[in-house]
C-alpha cells in the first residue's frame, strides 16, 4: 500500500509526520511525504500523480476543521475516492466534528504511533481482500 | 579495585541521551585542573558571564505571548508598562511569518491564530500607539520575513522621531534553524542567510544597541536533536552568521556581543546543566581563539534557556507543572540570562491564561523562596558536574567538526543532511518513549485511565480576520501607489545587485508597502526554497 503524508496549511511542525513516515516505512509501507505548506490542490495532485492508496494529513496549528473541509472539496472536485485520515494536535472533542466532514479516521493528540500503523495495516488487509 | 569498579560489575550501565556513560561516582580525579582557576565573569565564563550573576539581579522572565490583532497587542503593552514590566516577546501569526498578506488565499483560516497579524506599517503604528519605544524592549519572534519586520520597527521609530542609535530590542531572525525545525523558511538557504547578514550589518552600523539575531538551539532540540547536537548546530549557525558579517568588513567585536542564544531544557538534569556550562566555555574559546575578539563581552554566551514543550505530556497534564518547575531550576543552575517556561497545557493547546500564570509563578517562587539568587554557580566544583562540563565541551566540539565534514552548516542544511540526522533521532526517541524504554511518568509508567476532559481551545476569530483584510484593502487604496511601485522596484534592483536590502525595505514600508508585496519581489529575484525530503 502506498501512503501520501502531507502538511497542509502554513504550520511548520513536522516532527510528528516524519516520525510516522519512519514508522510506516519500517512497517513495510511505501511512503511519499510532500513536505511543508502544501495547498489542498497540491496535495490532491500529488496523490493522483503518485497513484497513492491513502492520504494522511498532519495539522498542528488549530486549523484542522477549515483544512479538512477544503481537502474534502478538492477531492470531490478531482473525483478522487481513496481513504484519507487526519492527525495532529487535535482535541478529542473535535474528532466527531472532523469525522462528519469525511475522513475515514481522525487521530487526536496523544495517539500512539503503533495505533496509526495498525490502522494502516488493517486498511491494507481490507484493500487486498476487495 | 576501586569502589566504582567493584560496584560496576553488579549495576546496569547508565547512558545520557547524548550517549555519554555516567559513572556511579565521581571524584577529584575526574575533573580537569582548568576549573580551579575559573571565576564567574571572567574568560572563559564557564561559571557564568557576570561576576555576581543573580546576586546582582535575577534572571529576566520573558514569556512568549501571542495576541491576534495589533489593537489587542497595544492593550497588552499598556498593561505591562503600567505593571512595571518593560519587555514583551511578540508572536506573529503564520501568514506574517511566511510573508503572506492577510488577503492571500493561503492565509485563509490562519489570520491572527498563533500571534499578531502584520500587513503594513499601519499595524505597527496601532500596536505601539502611545508607547515610549525607549521604555520598552520588544522581542520580535520572526524569521523568514524578519528583514521586513525589523525594517518596519526601525521605520516606526524613525517616523516617530526617535534617534535609532539608542533603539533597543531583539529579533529571533535565525533562519538556518527554521530549515531544521519550525519551518517558516521562504527563500533558498544561501539567500536566506544573506538577508540575516544584511540585518546584522545594518544594525552594527546604525543601531548598535539592537540585537538582530537570537540563534536557536531550542527548535533544533525540539525537532529531535540530542543536547550535544543542539549546542553544536547552534554554534555552527552562529559562526555562519559571524563569518558572513566579517566578510562584509564588520569587526567581530562590533557585533558578537549583540548575538544571543535560545536553548531548550528537558531531559536529564545534570546533562542539561553540563551542556550549558561546557557550551559557555567552548563558545568563549571559539570567539577569542578563532575570531580573535578582544572584548570580553564578545565571548559571552548570552542566553534564554527555557523549559521546552518536548518534555511535556498530554497524559496527566498536571505532571507538567512539576516538570516545568524542575526545568526552571535547571535553567537557573545553568546561569541563564532569561527564562521562559512552556505552560502545562502546551502539549495540546495554546496556553490558557491560568496555565501561563502558573509558569510565571513557578519562576517567581524560584527567585524569591529558594535562595537560587544568593550565590553564583552553586554547582561549581561538583565532581560530577565539572567532569560532565568538560566532557560536553569536548563532545560539542567534535560534533561541530562533523558539520565541517558535511561542508559546513549552510551546505549541510541545504542538502538536508542535518534534517535527516535530527529526524532519525526524533523517531528513535519517540519509539523509545512509546515502547517504554525512555521513562515518562504518566505516559508509559504509573499510567491510569483518564477521563477525557474537553480542551479550552482558542476559537478562530473570523470577524477579526475580515476586519484585518478590510483594513489592508483600505490602506492599499489610500497610500501613494506610484511611490510604492517605485520603492518596490528599488528593492528588486538592490536584490539583483546584491546590495544590503535594509535601506530600500525601510523606505518601502514607510510608504505602506505590505509584507507580502516585499516578500513577493524577493521571491521573484531569489526563488523559493525546495525542501529536501528526508525522514
Amino acid at each position: 500500500m502506498k501512503i501520501l503524508l502531507s502538511k497542509p496549511g502554513l504550520d511548520g511542525h513536522d516532527v510528528g509526520v516524519k516520525v510516522l513516515a519512519h514508522a510506516l516505512k519500517d512497517a513495510g509501507f511505501e511512503v511519499v511525504y510532500t513536505g511543508l505548506r502544501k495547498s489542498p490542490e497540491e496535495i490532491i495532485k500529488m496523490a493522483i500523480d503518485n497513484k497513492v492508496d491513502v492520504i494522511g494529513l498532519s495539522i498542528l496549528s488549530g486549523t484542522h476543521a477549515i483544512i479538512t473541509q477544503r481537502i474534502k472539496d478538492v477531492m470531490i472536485a478531482n473525483k478522487l475516492h481513496i481513504p484519507w485520515v487526519v492527525g495532529g494536535n487535535i482535541p478529542t472533542q473535535d474528532v466527531e466534528t472532523l469525522l462528519k466532514l469525511g475522513p475515514n479516521a481522525v487521530f487526536p493528540t496523544g495517539t500512539k504511533v503503533d495505533e496509526v500503523v495498525s490502522y494502516f495495516k488493517n486498511l491494507s488487509a481490507t484493500n487486498n481482500k476487495q | 579495585m576501586s569502589i566504582t569498579e567493584k560496584s560496576k560489575t553488579t549495576i546496569k550501565p547508565v547512558y545520557l541521551e547524548s550517549g555519554i556513560e555516567v559513572e556511579p561516582l565521581y571524584t577529584q580525579k575526574d575533573v580537569s585542573k582548568e576549573i580551579e582557576n575559573e571565576v564567574p565573569g571572567q574568560y572563559p565564563f564557564t561559571r557564568g558571564i557576570h561576576s555576581l550573576m543573580y546576586r546582582n539581579s535575577p534572571f529576566t522572565i520573558r514569556q512568549y505571548a501571542g495576541f491576534a490583532t495589533p489593537e489587542e497587542t497595544n492593550e497588552r503593552f499598556h498593561f505591562l508598562l503600567n505593571n512595571g514590566q518593560s519587555g514583551l516577546n511578540v508572536a506573529f501569526d503564520l501568514p506574517t511569518q511566511c510573508g503572506l498578506d492577510s488577503d492571500d488565499q493561503r492565509a485563509f483560516g490562519e489570520i491572527g491564530r498563533v500571534g499578531m497579524t502584520i500587513d503594513t506599517l499601519e499595524d505597527f503604528e496601532i500596536a505601539f500607539k502611545n508607547i515610549d519605544l525607549n521604555k520598552i524592549t520588544v522581542s520580535l519572534t520572526i524569521n523568514g520575513s524578519a528583514i521586513v519586520l525589523i525594517a518596519m520597527y526601525i521605520a516606526l521609530a524613525e517616523k516617530w522621531g526617535y534617534d535609532i542609535k539608542n533603539l533597543r530590542g531583539t529579533a529571533q531572525n535565525d533562519i538556518l534553524k527554521e530549515f531544521i525545525g519550525r519551518g517558516t523558511w521562504i527563500f533558498p538557504v544561501d539567500k536566506s542567510v544573506k538577508l540575516v547578514i544584511d540585518t546584522i550589518e545594518y544594525c552594527a552600523k546604525n543601531i548598535p544597541k539592537y540585537s538582530p539575531v537570537s540563534v536557536c538551539g531550542y527548535h533544533i532540540r525540539e525537532s529531535g536533536a540530542n543536547p550535544i547536537q543542539e549546542m553544536a548546530y547552534a554554534f555552527c549557525i552562529a559562526k555562519a552568521y559571524s563569518d558572513g558579517a566579517i566578510q562584509r568588513g564588520i569587526d567581530i567585536d562590533e557585533f558578537a556581543s549583540r548575538l544571543s542564544f535560545n536553548f531548550d531544557i528537558y531531559g536529564n538534569m545534570f546533562e542539561q546543566i553540563a551542556k550549558f556550562r561546557g557550551g559557555r566555555r567552548l563558545w568563549a574559546k571559539i570567539i577569542r581563539e578563532e575570531y580573535k575578539a578582544k572584548n570580553d563581552n564578545s565571548c559571552w554566551l548570552r542566553m534564554i534557556a527555557g523549559g521546552g514543550g518536548g518534555g511535556l505530556t498530554k497524559e496527566q497534564p498536571e505532571n507538567n507543572i512539576i516538570r516545568s518547575a524542575y526545568y526552571a531550576l535547571i535553567s537557573a543552575l545553568s546561569g541563564t540570562q532569561t527564562m521562559a517556561l512552556c505552560s502545562y497545557d502546551e502539549a495540546y493547546t495554546i496556553p490558557t491564561e491560568k496555565a501561563a500564570e502558573l509558569s510565571l509563578r513557578t519562576m517567581q517562587i524560584l527567585i524569591h523562596e529558594m535562595g537560587i539568587c544568593d550565590t553564583v554557580d552553586p554547582l561549581g566544583g561538583s565532581y560530577y558536574v565539572e567532569s560532565l562540563t568538560d566532557r560536553f565541551e569536548k563532545e560539542i566540539k567534535e560534533e561541530m567538526k562533523k558539520v565541517d565534514e558535511w561542508g559546513g552548516i549552510i551546505n549541510a542544511v541545504a542538502t538536508g543532511k542535518i534534517q535527516e540526522s535530527v529526524s532519525k533521532q526524533a523517531y528513535i526517541r519517540e519509539m523509545g518513549i512509546q515502547r517504554g524504554d525512555v521513562a515518562k511518568v504518566g505516559l508509559n509508567i504509573y499510567t491510569k485511565e483518564e477521563e477525557v476532559k474537553p480542551v479550552d481551545f482558542h476559537q478562530y476569530n473570523e470577524k477579526a480576520a475580515n476586519k484585518q483584510i478590510t483594513k489592508l484593502h483600505a490602506i492599499k487604496k489610500s497610500r501613494n501607489n506610484d511611490e510604492v511601485k517605485d520603492l518596490l522596484t528599488t528593492v528588486r534592483n538592490d536584490a539583483q545587485n546584491a546590495q544590503n536590502l535594509m535601506p530600500s525595505i525601510i523606505a518601502a514600508v514607510k510608504e505602506y508597502a505590505t509584507v507580502g508585496e516585499i516578500i513577493q519581489v524577493l521571491k521573484e529575484v531569489y526563488g523559493e526554497y525546495k525542501e529536501p525530503i528526508f525522514f
